[in-house]
């Protein structure tokens, strides 16, 4: 990461075609770094206004999906002059590859940043085969 | 006539049919960004981006800064203008990391914004909670709006 850099404005996605969203309103896909090493995978996603309270992880099978809940902060006499970005939920699900060690998963919200870890079940230690002939 | 508009030099006319095209489009995202409640035109294009709201008392500012910290922001306000700069810091991971995706962005940031009527810059308040940076800007004595009683 270089720091002299300036950031450049980027419009939240929109996510096109959410699945089975009960409540109204826009739906957006938060921005996330993911990374892994050889113990776990490790998922940063970028979610303002969203409240520890409001967020739901849920992994199942092996689709991992994040949801988050905005409150609007706005009072209700306050007037609109310059709105340049909305406000909405953040929706986002991934297909994990690996076997995620369900139980011990840990998430941390930190100023609208979601650190999430998922640590790799251990495998079995790769054992070589021999194959004697008959 | 009509010969030479429809089949007389071709590359020529496939030039004005570019054009057209692109102010078809331009004019299909004006039309978007209206029909989405979006005023044209306003954007600024300046990181971050903000929603400037007022009430009788107050202007309000808010922009999405998530995970940036308290003291890497610098505020400033005078009488008709808040500036807004400081930098997002995304701290390195362990060397061992390998990445599927990258879309999180730091850098450095600073915005200027011109208030159409005059504040009192000693009563600025700002406040950083869950990412969303909140900053209210009280309005100066002479800018608020006055109840006239009709006699």
């Amino acid at each position: 990461m270089t720091d002299s850099k300036d950031i450049q404005v980027k419009e939240k996605t929109e996510v096109a075609n959410p699945a089975e969203q009960t409540k109204p309103g826009p739906v957006f896909s938060p921005d996330v770094d993911i990374f892994e090493n050889d113990q776990e995978i490790v998922l940063l996603a970028d979610m303002p206004g969203v409240k520890a309270d409001n967020l739901n992880i849920d992994l199942r099978e092996n689709t991992l999906s994040i949801v988050g809940d905005i409150s609007p902060s706005e009072n209700a006499d306050e007037e609109d002059i310059l709105i340049e970005y909305e406000i909405g939920r953040f929706v986002r699900q991934f297909t994990l590859s690996e076997i995620i060690d369900q139980g011990s998963i840990n998430a941390k919200l930190d100023n609208g940043v979601l650190r999430l870890t998922l640590p790799k079940v251990k495998k079995a230690a790769p054992r070589k085969i021999t194959v004697s002939a008959a | 006539m009509m010969f030479r508009r429809y089949f007389g030099v071709p590359d020529w006319s496939f030039r004005r049919r570019v054009e057209e095209f692109e102010n078809l489009r331009k004019q299909l995202n004006f039309m978007n960004d209206a029909f989405m409640g979006v005023a044209p035109g306003r954007k600024a294009g300046v990181f971050p981006l903000v929603n400037l709201t007022e009430d009788k008392e107050n202007y309000y500012l808010r922009a999405e800064l998530p995970g940036v910290k308290s003291e890497d922001l610098d505020i400033q306000a005078t009488g008709t203008t808040v500036s807004l700069s400081g930098e997002r810091k995304i701290p390195a991971e362990n060397d061992g990391a390998k990445y599927h995706r990258r879309e999180r962005e730091a850098g450095k940031f600073s915005r200027m914004m011109s208030l159409s009527s005059e504040i009192n810059p000693d009563r600025v308040k700002a406040a950083l909670a869950d990412g969303i940076l909140k900053v209210t800007l009280p309005k100066s004595e002479k800018a608020k709006p006055k109840q006239i009683s009709i006699k």
